[in-house]
């Protein structure tokens, strides 16, 4: 007798490398992206993101979005949509883009790996395949395909990284630069590895076809038992994307298409990227709106504070005067205690003309069910909070 | 001959945080140490191609945070991992599991004894309160009860109204914690013997007391009230071995342009119409300075490098009476593999983490009377912790190092001096007890390292191998420390000051010692403090 599932409807999607994940998630802690399960923790997220800063760790990005993009007008196609400018990206190089609606407003933010002039790969937090199509109009060569679910996607982080996927047997990987791509045989497929992440550190993200996942997996993590591997999940990423200064959609900024309220989306110059925006290239998406905002400054500016104390600032709004009578100036968009760089950190979002001002957080905590606020002194930095150098080092360090 | 503004006697981490503090302060500092590496008893030596032995510390709860961050030690290239899961060893196949996870924790100790388990609960919170009082006054010079200076009024009414807040019965109770031992403290809570093993361990460590001995009780405390990042009562340990707290420092301080100088071993302080003057080196080089910072232990400052016609009456007889027994050996192993402990799950959550060999209380007490005898024990209490396995840079990967810390064992012994011969039986007492709870453990030792408290005394010169540089009971604690009216880091004679564990608050690798010592300094020499205020999680 078959039986179905009556809420096979309302389960979230597997990912390929769900028969290990769910062995070693001990916490039995899940959550749900893009209709994937995907894990908040596997044992303890302070503990995952210590072996991300100091053995290595991986990250199940398969429920992240993956598009082919092929054809002679990919790359002109890619080149009106995203800020960047794609013509400047190397061959088996990634680079990360955004991308915005015709006012500037923030889409969505990912990387392009340029694989072949007429081949590009795009991924990216959430899907958008419309966006995709509309942008790919009038464009005669070029052919857009959601490949998420045939790319299992891994990622590797942490400074024990390059040791274990030597292990594994990559010979040369050693020799990736960041962002590069480097391509190795594998079981009669082809495993891609790039020198990319999310954390900051040493890392790489790998890419197989589906049906090898659980091969890669096995072999990676017998690689990788010296060299102390642990998956981690969402709380020991979000930890350390906040370290290295990253932007996360729903925390950092709203996607413009999700916006209702059109004073609640973002642009890159608002996020501090305008480093990303290439007015030097042709037409693309945005570049009016974006050019008038460059001249005329954006109204909020994304900023990152070093704050006194030891009480997270989570949700907390800015003010630049300590008693906190006045307009706030800013508000929190991610804070947390930081482990390794020991410092009270946070993203905020702080209006352009309030940036030289004195900063203050009104901080609000409990314990013990009790309420308690504090007012803390922030001091703005211009740099990620955690840069280790073996992040950018060719050859990585051992460790 | 050469001239500072200061001079630290000892690299220790206390002695480099010092000159840290005096150096960012715009003073012209050296620091000046006797081995040819820094570290003190902070430090990773490599013994063994490929091993890098904590040979002396090994892990890390009490350094304080606010340092850290101050000094921005991050960027020196510290960075402290906390590690999980201790497995307490009991006589026989009992085992006692510290799971990270509270309500695993909490079933663990139901399996052993229903009403301990619940008992645990307050327990723990009895603990924590009394080490939220006491982690206020690390970071702040213990007043002195009988001065009239409105700085020391000051801080006296603080530390009564901090008391008063507890309430009249918890006053009581925290007077008869102070005193009692470990083991009469926990029998008020707990029934079962391996739980209390478990609990009363860290009441002797470091200590020449049993655990029935009055005043362990305190010292357990001191092992619990540090935390890594707000998780209190948890332990760190230091990424590179406990050398990298000292090097993070050291680096610090040079950056603030401190000057350190290696295999310069401090003769003799000199006191001139009584001041200190400076310092005359073993090469006999001397050195003048405005102030003389010591960071030895205070019986080693005022017995060994002062001359006693330099010491008012009655100090030379207080460093010498200094309570400083030296009870612990420390025996440091590298393994060809990951050892495998019998009736432990293969969790490697918790099987790698520490290893308590606590046995029972009376194991413990057996332990300590071999001490008194003068010899040590052939069932001796171990803490274990295997830091190659949280640490990839400390042994060739797939490797180990483990490293056990060994109580008791006698700075002398009673038939005579420790030779080596008594010292690789002494080594033998501890492989042999790891042998009967992990059998095939030897086969895996590839090298090792065994340090008698004569040993320690001898290399990095803590008085008779005692790890607190003078033991933490009642009488040498707080302003009492090291000793009656002078527990302000100033020292007997004028210009010269101590900032080592002898000090408040005490021994582990705290740095709060020597950031203590500096506020005061700088006090004296009218310049702007550069020490900062503790950070505490718990208010």
């Amino acid at each position: 007798m078959t039986t179905t599932d009556p809420y096979a409807g309302e389960r979230p999607k597997l990912t390929a490398f769900y028969p290990r994940a769910k062995e070693l998630n001990i916490r039995d802690a899940w959550q749900v992206w893009n209709g994937y399960k995907f894990a908040e923790c596997y044992y303890d997220g302070e503990y995952e993101y210590f072996c991300v800063r100091n053995t290595c760790g991986t990250y199940d990005i398969c429920p992240m979005q993956k598009y082919k993009i092929k054809g002679r007008d990919a790359e002109a196609m890619l080149n009106r949509m995203v800020t960047r400018d794609v013509k400047k990206i190397g061959l088996n190089r990634v680079a990360y883009c955004v991308w915005c609606t015709d006012e500037g407003r923030m889409i969505d933010d990912g990387t392009i790996f340029k694989i072949a002039d007429d081949n590009f790969m795009l991924t990216c937090g959430s899907p958008c395949t419309a966006w995709l199509r509309k942008a790919a109009f009038g464009f005669d060569d070029v052919t857009v395909t959601d490949v998420t679910d045939d790319i299992a996607a891994l990622a590797l982080q942490g400074p024990t990284s390059c040791a274990t996927l030597k292990k594994m047997g990559l010979d040369g990987i050693d020799t990736a630069k960041p962002f590069d791509i480097q391509f190795f045989p594998f079981h009669g497929e082809t495993l891609m590895v790039s020198r990319t992440g999310f954390t900051g550190d040493l890392g790489y993200e790998l890419w197989i076809p589906t049906k090898l996942a659980i091969q890669m997996w096995d072999e990676l993590y017998t690689a990788g038992e010296d060299y102390g591997i642990q998956p981690f999940g969402e709380t020991a990423t979000n930890m350390t994307r906040l370290e290295a200064g990253f932007i996360m959609p729903a925390m950092e900024f709203n996607e413009a298409l999700r916006t209702v309220n059109l004073n609640h989306d973002q642009t890159p110059f608002e996020l501090s990227l305008g480093w990303l925006v290439d007015f030097d290239k042709p037409h693309f998406s945005g570049r009016a709106a974006l050019l008038e905002e460059k001249k005329r400054g954006p109204k909020y500016t994304l900023t990152k504070l070093d704050i006194e104390g030891n009480k997270p600032a989570e949700e907390s709004y800015i003010y630049n005067d300590k008693r906190c009578k006045g307009k706030e100036v800013g508000y929190v968009t991610s804070a947390m205690w930081s482990p390794a760089v020991k410092a009270n950190i946070a993203l905020a979002m702080i209006k352009t003309e309030h940036l030289d001002d004195d900063l203050w957080a009104e901080i609000y905590y409990a314990k013990e069910l009790r309420q308690y606020s504090r007012v803390a002194r922030c001091t703005r930095k211009t740099k990620p909070f955690w840069t280790p150098p073996r992040a950018r080092a060719t050859p990585p360090a051992d460790y | 001959m050469s001239h500072y503004d200061a001079i630290v006697i000892g690299a220790g981490h206390n002695g480099l945080t010092n000159a840290a503090y005096l150096a960012k302060a715009g003073l012209n500092v050296v620091v000046l140490e006797k081995n040819e590496y820094i570290g003190g008893a902070a430090v990773t030596r490599e013994l063994h191609e490929g091993w890098h032995y904590s040979n002396c510390s090994y892990v890390c709860s009490m350094m304080r945070q606010a340092i850290h961050r101050d000094l921005d030690l991050a960027r020196h290239g510290l960075i402290l991992v906390p590690y999980l899961g201790t497995i307490n060893f009991g006589d026989g196949d009992a085992r006692l599991i510290s799971y990270h996870d509270e309500e695993a924790a909490h079933l663990e100790l139901k399996r052993h004894s229903p009403h301990d388990a619940d008992a645990m609960h307050r327990f723990q919170t009895d603990l924590t309160r009394y080490s939220q009082l006491i982690r206020k006054t690390l970071m702040r010079t213990p007043p002195e009860p009988t001065s009239f200076r409105p700085r020391d009024i000051m801080e006296m009414l603080w530390l009564a109204k901090k008391f008063w807040d507890l309430g009249e019965k918890e006053i009581y109770e925290y007077v008869r914690f102070f005193t009692m031992s470990a083991a009469e403290y926990l029998e008020d809570y707990f029934e079962n013997d391996l739980i209390m093993a478990a609990m009363a361990s860290p009441g002797i460590i470091g200590t020449a007391l049993g655990v029935y001995s009055p005043g362990s009780s305190y010292i357990l405390l001191h092992h619990v009230m540090g935390d890594v990042d707000g998780s209190i009562g948890a332990w760190g340990l230091a990424r590179g071995g406990m050398g990298a707290i000292s090097k993070s420092i050291a680096s610090a301080a040079q950056e603030f342009g401190a000057e350190i100088r290696t295999d310069s071993g401090v003769q003799q302080v000199l006191v001139k119409n009584g001041k200190a003057s400076g310092v005359v080196l073993e090469n006999g080089d001397e050195i003048t300075a405005r102030i003389v910072v010591s960071n030895l232990d205070a019986k080693r400052t005022f017995t060994r490098i002062m001359d006693k016609n330099d010491l008012p009456d009655g100090i030379y007889d207080k460093a010498k009476n200094f309570k400083i027994r030296g009870s612990s050996g420390k025996v440091n192993i590298a393994l060809s593999g990951m050892p495998k402990f019998t009736e432990v799950p293969d969790n490697k959550y918790v099987n790698r983490g520490g290893q308590t060999f606590s046995g029972s209380l009376e194991t413990m007490e057996r332990a300590y009377d071999c001490w008194k005898r003068g010899t040590w024990s052939d069932n001796p209490f171990i803490e274990s912790v295997i830091p190659s396995a949280w640490d990839p840079t400390v042994a060739p990967a797939g490797q180990h190092w483990m490293s056990n810390f060994v109580q008791y064992c006698p700075p002398e012994l009673a038939d005579g001096p420790w030779t080596p011969e008594k010292r690789d039986a002494f080594g033998e007492s501890v492989i042999s007890k790891i042998e009967r709870y992990s059998p095939g453990f030897r086969d895996l030792i590839v090298h090792m390292e065994v340090r008698t408290p004569h040993d320690i005394e001898n290399e990095i010169g803590l008085t008779e191998g005692n790890i607190f540089q003078g033991e933490l009971t009642i009488d040498q604690l707080f302003f009492n420390r090291p000793f009656p009216g002078y527990g302000q880091y100033r020292m007997p004679v004028k210009n010269m000051y101590m900032c080592g564990s002898s000090t408040h608050p005490g021994g582990g690798v705290s740095a709060v010692c020597g950031a203590n010592a500096a506020r005061e300094i700088l006090i004296d020499l009218r310049k702007p403090n550069t020490v900062p205020e503790d950070d505490f999680y718990d208010e």
